[in-house]
């Protein structure tokens, strides 16, 4: 008999070939993430191309401070998320918890921070439309509808990530993982590894195009 | 495959991600024209690849993992060269 463990499913022969299984699955699905993303990516591409001085002059309203600082916290809870991860394969049950739960935090900080940015954003009449600030070109509301669609699609991915590390986090206080089962943790990791990698891109694309012009 | 990585390596790699954000930010305050775009994304791609081989486990996984990841990249890079190849050529 190969594995008896509970946590092996039966159509698979071993633990590592489960695990292997279930990393191609989440790599299929970031695919698709990444068309998914890719296609509002590919529209701001288009859009910056057709109208460069409207996307200049719009950017300039986005608040670097808060991207700036967001981009570090989310890089951080990256860090905590692997460390989660390897605690895990090292059936750290206690740090497996910490990790995951400085994760979740670090994740509630960046949506507190965003809240606030957004709250000054709509303040300032930056929400496309009849109210849009109007010293700045038309196609400044393509940047803006750009904005909110790319850092809103960003934020829900955020708090689906919270639910399953909070999933994790309560899976890990039970004792559900060990060195021999901790595919759950390794690929919520690479699904939350993958809204860090967006926002790397999102930063510098709405916050830092022509600062110094 | 996914032999556990030292902690080192990990607080090394989020050192470099940090530095990299500074590096950045510093940058964008430079008026270097349409080199700020290139520099910017060169180290939006740098950062993207600490990301994917070290905290990913790309770095450590097996070939077919390598061909799934490859796969999403290149479809994407196929749809902007198939769309920016029309935006790009219009007179």
């Amino acid at each position: 008999m190969p594995e008896t463990s509970s946590a092996l499913a039966e159509q698979f022969e071993e633990m590592p070939q489960q695990q292997e299984a279930a990393t191609l699955g989440m790599w299929t699905f970031l695919a698709t993430e990444i068309l998914f993303f890719g296609a509002m990516f590919l529209g701001y591409i288009v859009n910056r191309h057709l109208h460069p001085q409207a996307f200049a002059a719009a950017s300039e309203h986005t608040i670097v401070l808060f991207g700036t600082l967001n981009t570090a916290i989310l890089l951080t809870s990256s860090l905590t998320m692997a460390l989660a991860v390897r605690a895990a394969q090292a059936g750290d049950q206690k740090w497996i918890l910490r990790f995951l739960i400085f994760t979740i935090l670090l994740a509630v900080g960046f949506l507190i921070v965003k809240g606030f940015e957004y709250r000054d954003d709509l303040r300032e009449q930056l929400w496309p439309g009849p109210h849009f600030r109007t010293d700045l070109p038309r196609e400044a509301q393509i940047f803006w509808f750009l904005y909110w669609s790319m850092t809103g699609l960003h934020a829900l991915h955020v708090i689906i990530g919270i639910g399953l590390i909070s999933a994790m986090a309560w899976m890990a206080s039970r004792g559900k993982f060990s060195p021999a089962y901790h595919t759950p943790v390794e690929v919520t990791g690479l699904y939350w590894h993958f809204v860090d990698i967006v926002w790397i891109f999102l930063y510098p694309l709405l916050y830092l195009i022509h600062r110094s012009a | 495959m996914n032999a556990p990585v030292a902690k080192k390596t990990y607080i090394l790699i989020w050192l470099a991600l940090l530095i990299l954000l500074a590096l950045t930010w510093l940058v964008a305050q430079v008026n270097l024209g349409p080199f700020n775009t290139v520099v910017a994304l060169a180290i939006a791609i740098a950062k993207m690849f600490l990301v994917l081989l070290f905290f990913m486990h790309v770095r450590s996984s097996r070939r077919i993992t390598w061909i799934f990841v490859i796969a999403g990249f290149l479809w994407f890079a196929i749809m902007i060269d198939l769309t920016l190849s029309d935006y790009l050529t219009r007179y």
